[in-house]
């Protein structure tokens, strides 16, 4: 297995903030100093911890925006009720300390091993996080298996990392859904994924194709359904679901 | 709030096993099933975190931490294979 | 130690309840969180029963249609969460628990609530009488939703709220207290906010 580091317990370290960067209205990445960090695979995760001052303490975990061998970013979307997305996304800032540990999971990731199986990448929200670990990989290891990624958001406006995602042609094809609000003269998918644009974006079935799904549980449920109906075996469909509003 | 599923528990994992263990394949005590710890239905906002089998609901793991310890019960699962990367 | 996150106050409420009101440790909330062990169980109205059982048979069971026929009561009380948040003023409406276990002609020294999904969590019965319990069925003047614990949840508001078992589909009345599932992993047997029994050993 690619780049496994040597056993390691996982420890609680402070990292220090050395970059704040909004990506939305509502997202922000952030950029991480880390004193001791083995390396991580694309997709996987960090854990967050916030103390207060009378010592109460809050947990997150999110995925790691940048590709083994970059420095850690997360990038965080603010949930309206939230506990800890609105310290992240408003106040956190250059300088500050955020205690963190990772990186954290083992199903979830793909190292590029296997030049043989083209990626399907589906995203709802915020689930497009782990996918810029994963193409960032792709690009820096010179991998060529070539991906499709099926990116479902809100509106254009609510695409994260969208000046880096238009930057893809050729072997990487991006597909959005647009739920909520398309731009006027959009001829591109409206609506929530579903069979027919899988049937349409999805790699067939025999090109033996891997997929990771990653989202709201809701968004992740109906696709990797929608893809085991169409054929995909289940252990080729990797999903990681995130909490959505309602949450933290 | 809906359900997540076993990447979420990772670090709380790593921490009780000492080691990554969301690849790791599991077998259900209650039905049979198995598969990947990353696929356990997880309950984060409750008093523990609960992790229940997709396919039939059973409770397959409790982590309770009280008192700066973590109580766990891994009870609901029959058998837990983890490959060796080393 | 772990550093103070700068700025970072977390979702703490209003610190300013009337004094006394609020149990050690805890903070106000105007939300209703929503805490769940499992998934939600969507029991429909014909199929529900309510029972009280002792060592294996059922002394008295109700149907949905029976539990509304009883009298019941509208309780204002403040809940208290032991993952510390609290919740004032709360509005339900339900049947006395003292009503069901008159009916059943029960008499145990402890009980163990049973739900829907699984869920158990034991009581002493005289914590469970006395006008301290109700089967609730409406909460805030509507009817109970599901992820609060509908069609109907127990409300026993002078404890934890994890004891105040949602999906309650009856009692089971013990000799001997028996710890219920979060019991079994390490919360308290009892559970008195004003004593801060959250875990065993409290």
């Amino acid at each position: 297995m690619a780049g496994t580091a040597v056993r390691r317990r996982l420890t609680w370290q402070v990292a220090d903030v050395a970059a704040v960067c909004d990506e939305t209205a509502t997202v922000r990445t952030i950029e991480l100093q880390t004193p001791d960090w083995a390396g991580h695979r694309a997709g996987q995760h960090v854990d967050v911890r916030l103390t207060a001052e009378d010592g109460y303490t809050a947990e997150r975990s999110y995925s790691i925006a940048s590709a083994p061998g970059e420095p850690v970013a997360i990038t965080v979307q603010r949930l309206a009720n939230g506990e800890v997305s609105p310290y992240l996304t408003s106040e956190l800032r250059a300088g500050d300390e955020l205690e963190m540990r990772g990186p954290i999971g083992g199903y979830f990731v793909w190292d590029g091993d296997d030049a043989t199986r083209p990626l399907l990448l589906a995203a709802g929200g915020s689930g497009i996080v782990p996918f810029r670990s994963i193409l960032r990989h792709r690009a820096r290891s010179g991998a060529v298996v070539p991906v499709r990624l099926l990116y479902s958001v809100r509106s254009l406006a609510d695409v994260i990392y969208r000046g880096e995602l238009d930057q893809y042609t050729g072997s990487v094809s991006v597909t959005y859904a647009l739920t909520r609000q398309a731009p006027p003269g959009w001829t591109g998918h409206r609506g929530r994924v579903d069979a027919p644009l899988l049937a349409d974006v999805a790699w067939p079935v025999s090109r033996e194709p891997v997929a990771y799904v990653c989202g709201p549980t809701a968004f992740v449920e109906t696709v990797a359904e929608g893809l085991v109906r169409i054929g995909y075996p289940p252990d080729r469909v990797k999903t990681e679901r995130f909490g959505g509003p309602g949450g933290s | 709030m809906e359900a997540l599923d076993g990447n979420a528990i990772g670090g709380l994992l790593h921490e009780v096993f000492g080691t990554e263990m969301t690849a790791a394949t599991a077998t259900c005590a209650c039905c049979g099933a198995t598969g990947p710890v990353a696929l356990f239905t997880v309950f984060l906002r409750a008093p523990g975190t609960v992790a229940r089998c997709r396919a039939c609901s059973a409770v397959l793991i409790v982590i309770v931490r009280a008192k700066g310890m973590n109580c766990v019960d891994l009870s609901g699962i029959a058998r837990l294979d983890r490959l060796d990367a080393a | 130690m772990s550093p103070i996150s700068r700025g970072f106050h977390g979702r703490r409420g209003d610190e300013a309840a009337a004094p006394g009101r609020v149990p050690p440790g805890q903070y106000v909330t105007h939300d209703f969180p929503v805490l769940s062990a499992g998934p939600t169980p969507h029991t429909p109205t014909e199929a529900w029963t309510f029972s009280i059982r002792q060592a294996g048979d059922v002394l008295k069971s109700w149907t949905w249609q029976e539990m509304r026929a009883l009298s019941a009561e509208t309780v204002t009380a403040d809940i208290h969460c032991v993952t510390r948040w609290s919740k004032l003023d709360t509005r339900w409406e339900g049947v006395s628990v003292d009503t069901l276990l008159e009916q059943a002609r029960a008499e145990a020294a402890y009980v163990l609530a049973f739900s829907d999904g699984g869920y158990t969590t034991n009581l002493p019965i005289d914590d469970v009488t006395g006008g301290q319990a109700w089967v609730a069925f409406g909460y805030d003047g509507k009817p109970l939703e599901a992820e609060h614990g509908g069609p109907a949840r127990l409300l026993v508001p002078h404890l934890y709220f994890w004891k105040s078992a949602k999906w309650v589909r009856g009692l089971e009345l013990l000799d001997q207290d028996e710890p219920g599932f979060w019991e079994t992993y390490g919360y308290h047997m009892y559970g008195d906010p004003w004593r801060e029994q959250r875990y065993a050993g409290d």
